[in-house]
């Protein structure tokens, strides 16, 4: 009697399991790994005109979903503490949070959420989605690539992107006068997912 | 005279006192300056440098005088200051030494907040030794522009103090802070 409510429970636990996995392969869901950092949100801004500077936000999370058989209806979502604002440099980053750019206080977060996703054979593709910074939101266009994807050493599923785009800083009401060079700051991205069970 | 006695300042005591006046009322000029500017002003780097090797010096220079101040004789309040005269007297300085370690301190931990040291004048460099605070950065600088204003605020009351000495009680508060012979010269 033992045995059979044993056997019943073990075959209704794989069944389940199974049809869940049936759900997860169509839509899988990843956790961007910036717990352990193996995603970045580096920028790029030209000084001058004569070299660039480069910098980083260090605190963000995120999430996306994918399906491998429909790519277009994967979702992102990000937000980024803009607090986080690291160019290597106290005063200049100092700077940066205040009311003269990113103006921390008052808006704490940036945000992106995606609206669609197309995808190349090739694993180019090209996101779009809202980017919400310094309080404005704005269509932004994201060209992306993805990398690679499959089993982690340690028993979990990893899935990787890169993505780049530009931002016109006045676009987003950050008007302070860098010079003619610096109107324009690039963004480039490394996401790496850690797929949900 | 280099050193103080029970009636007057000493020189040492008397240069470390006006010259760390002289070097707050400049520092916070160049401060208040240095808030105003934008990023295409030929000053906004030569500044910020300035103001920050002038502060690291400033800084040793009152570190210095504190550790004068030790060993120095401590002239002993005029007799004829009110109670009250003599407590907020030693109240006002008491706060004025402790804002004149603060601000540069505060100062200090702005610039050193991401592990950068801090260059003077291209002689040497002060190590960053606490950085990494939670808003380390933007914390100490808000507590710097306070306190700077505060130390301002209370040094115009302190001088407001020794001027009404000078002028309407006729006493040596002022004069013995200075070169001059005092006017109950009878008393050195």
């Amino acid at each position: 009697m033992k045995q059979q409510r044993l056997l019943v429970s073990l075959l209704l636990g794989c069944t389940l399991s199974l049809s869940a996995g049936a759900a997860w392969a169509e839509v899988e869901r990843y956790v961007i790994d910036t717990k352990n950092a193996h995603a970045f949100i580096q920028f790029k801004i030209s000084h001058l005109g004569f070299s660039r500077l480069l910098g980083r936000f260090d605190r963000f999370e995120g999430q996306f979903s994918y399906d491998p058989q429909h790519p277009a209806v994967s979702k992102v979502e990000v937000s980024i503490e803009t607090a986080s604002i690291d160019s290597n440099h106290a005063e200049r980053d100092k700077h940066l949070r205040s009311a003269d750019f990113l103006d921390v206080g008052k808006y704490p977060k940036a945000r992106f959420v995606s609206r669609s996703y197309t995808e190349q054979a090739d694993g180019k593709g090209v996101l779009e989605g809202d980017l919400t910074l310094h309080g404005v939101t704005r269509p932004v266009t994201i060209e992306t690539r993805a990398l690679g994807h499959g089993p982690d050493p340690w028993g979990g599923y990893r899935r990787g992107f890169e993505g780049t785009t530009r931002l016109v800083l006045k676009d987003f009401g950050i008007d302070y006068d860098l010079g003619p060079a610096a109107r324009e700051v690039e963004l480039f991205l490394s996401v790496e997912g850690v797929r949900q069970k | 005279m280099l050193r103080s006695t029970r009636q007057r300042f000493g020189s040492i005591a008397i240069l470390f006192h006006w010259g760390i006046a002289l070097g707050v009322v400049v520092l916070y000029a160049l401060g208040l300056y240095l808030d105003e500017l934008g990023y295409q002003d030929p000053w906004f780097n030569r500044a910020m440098d300035l103001h920050k090797g002038l502060g690291m010096l400033l800084f040793a220079a009152i570190l210095a005088r504190w550790l004068w101040r030790r060993v120095d004789v401590q002239p002993v309040p005029l007799e004829t200051y009110s109670a009250f005269e003599q407590w907020s007297a030693r109240m006002m300085k008491a706060v004025l030494y402790l804002l004149l370690v603060l601000v540069p301190l505060s100062g200090y931990l702005i610039s050193s907040a991401e592990g950068q040291p801090i260059d003077v004048f291209g002689w040497f460099h002060v190590p960053a030794l606490i950085s990494g605070l939670p808003e380390q950065a933007d914390v100490a600088g808000e507590v710097h522009g306070f306190l700077a204003h505060l130390l301002i605020a209370l040094a115009v009351v302190h001088a407001l103090a020794a001027i009404k000495h000078h002028v309407f009680d006729h006493d040596d508060t002022l004069r013995r802070m200075t070169f001059r012979p005092l006017r109950s010269s009878s008393r050195e």
